[in-house]
């Protein structure tokens, strides 16, 4: 029987809290990923909707409005399932053209072995690669809407005078979008971009919901009353001090993005065009 | 030239023989002494090891996955993994959904556990895990429920008094009761379901028959029983 310190040293480094201490970097691994990825989205939807071709801008306003009406649970839940059986059934029109049952049988989906994603014979890490994709693809999607609608309206807040100038100076369309436009913007989407960023941090526990052993799965696993019986550091029901190193961990975190954004939001800033600016300059000087 | 085609034929098959022989096992991982996660994180339990040693039997090679309770038969169905082994207790409105091999426990007591001895069962508040046998049970009886997504959650909400007592396998309670003296068995035991058997999709009848006869030939030579009394789950057969 162990003591103390030496106990605690021993219990916080079983296996299991290896598992734990690695979901951190699952977390962080998505955030990672995603960010950059719904950013992309946020971009392609709000180019989509800003276009002067109606079925075009149709699509990316489509996009914007129907994935920020739909609750992002209802949507996460339902994009996995949906997503992963689009992927069998594409795949199970290619492999298995012969097939003659139903795909459907009751609730049952039934695919052929080989169209099976990934195939029943991978190894674990594949399909835990697999649903964390899938995970994040959703996410991006979600928050990519969102992304879009403040790129959007950051790209309609830089001032008219800049598109003109530039328009004046001979530039083309597209030289104007990526030459004037797009550099000018940041500084109105930033705010909500980092919003969104900070949202997004708060979001990840969702994973929780999607099946991938994230931290909130390790934690709650983790803090749940142990008897001696099935394990050699028995405990009563810890659960609210992991919860709480959860909240630590999310306070911290969140903390250290609002510090890096801010700094960036100061950068952006200088000599930033905007309307009005000159006279805002003389007025100051 | 014939003879190439035929035996590229026969690699195929054997191919995708082998492909079909993994087959993914579903359990929760929360509910000892049936499923849990242990120290190494690993996967443990009655049903771990039984599950193993009938794929062994069967000759398929299996790997575990762990999945909530809640949505354990909706990923079943739509195929993320191949069977249920988490004791799970044979019922007719399960059995409209998915199939079931034979069981693999005999139908097995539940009970209640509570802090004291004096609990009105019938009109007081009991705790149960949600989607389960003792659930269904509980609100037939007249008391009000309480559902939990996790057994563990079940069990606190008797300690901290949210709930008057909760209604589960007696096998999962019993270690509880034994290590906790603040907690106790009160009322009669109540029979419930038709044993604990592994869920398997409807369309799949061929893996039910596979280890429909690997549970029979452990329960031919008696080491399934000898399983069940080292994890001490339940009867014996």
């Amino acid at each position: 029987m162990l003591f103390g310190l030496k106990w605690l040293s021993c219990y916080l480094t079983t296996g299991k809290h290896m598992a734990f201490y690695g979901s951190f970097g699952t977390v962080l691994l998505l955030l990672a990923i995603t960010a950059p990825t719904a950013l992309l989205f946020g971009f392609g939807g709000a180019m989509l909707a800003r276009v002067r071709f109606l079925p075009a801008s149709l699509l990316g306003k489509t996009y914007i409005a129907l994935v920020r009406g739909v609750p992002d649970i209802a949507f996460f839940l339902f994009f996995v399932i949906a997503l992963d059986q689009a992927l069998e059934w594409l795949m199970h029109k290619a492999k298995c053209p012969e097939w003659d049952e139903p795909i459907r049988q009751g609730s049952d989906f039934i695919v052929c072995q080989a169209a099976k994603v990934p195939p029943g014979s991978a190894p674990q890490w594949l399909h835990e690669t697999y649903g964390f994709a899938l995970a994040v693809i959703t996410f991006a999607i979600v928050f990519g809407a969102f992304a879009a609608n403040v790129l959007f309206g950051a790209m309609r807040a830089v001032p008219h005078d800049q598109l003109e100038t530039a328009a004046a100076y001979g530039m083309t369309q597209r030289q104007t979008f990526w030459r004037v436009l797009v550099p000018q913007m940041w500084i109105y989407a930033l705010p909500g971009l980092s919003n969104l960023w900070m949202v997004l941090i708060k979001a990840t526990p969702l994973l929780f919901l999607l099946g991938v052993e994230d931290i909130v799965y390790w934690a709650r696993d983790l803090g749940g009353a142990k008897t001696p019986r099935f394990t050699d550091y028995p405990h009563g029901d810890w659960r609210m001090w992991y919860f709480l190193a959860l909240l630590v961990f999310y306070l911290v975190f969140t903390r250290i993005s609002e510090i890096v954004l801010d700094r960036l939001m100061r950068r952006l800033s200088v000599g930033q065009a905007i309307s009005g600016g000159d006279a805002k300059r003389r007025a100051g000087a | 030239m014939r003879k190439l085609l035929l035996s590229a034929a026969a690699l195929a098959v054997a191919a995708t023989a082998s492909a079909a022989d993994t087959v993914r096992l579903g359990t929760e991982g929360a509910y000892p002494p049936w499923n849990f996660i242990n120290d190494a994180g690993d996967i443990d339990g009655f049903e771990k090891d039984l599950g193993d040693e009938l794929c062994r039997r069967a000759e398929l090679e299996c790997t575990w996955v762990t999945n909530d309770w809640d949505s354990i038969i909706p990923n079943l169905v739509s195929g993320n993994y191949d069977a249920i082994i988490a004791g799970m207790s044979i019922t007719d409105e399960r059995d409209q959904v998915i199939d079931f091999t034979q069981n693999y426990t005999p139908p097995d007591p539940s009970a209640y556990l509570a802090l004291s001895d004096g609990v009105d069962l019938e009109g007081g508040v009991i705790a149960a895990q949600a989607s389960t046998i003792q659930a269904g049970y509980v609100a037939d009886s007249g008391a009000t429920l309480v559902e939990f997504a996790t057994p563990e959650e079940t069990i606190a909400a008797v300690r901290n008094g949210e709930a008057d007592a909760v209604l589960a396998d007696k096998s999962y309670l019993a270690p509880l009761a034994e290590e906790d003296p603040d907690l106790m068995f009160v009322g009669p035991d109540v029979p419930l379901g038709g044993g604990v058997g592994m869920g398997i999709r409807e369309s799949d009848p061929e893996l039910r028959e596979t280890f429909n006869a690997a549970i029979q030939s452990m329960k031919d030579d008696g080491s399934l029983n000898e399983l069940i009394r080292k994890w001490e789950v339940s009867s014996t057969f």
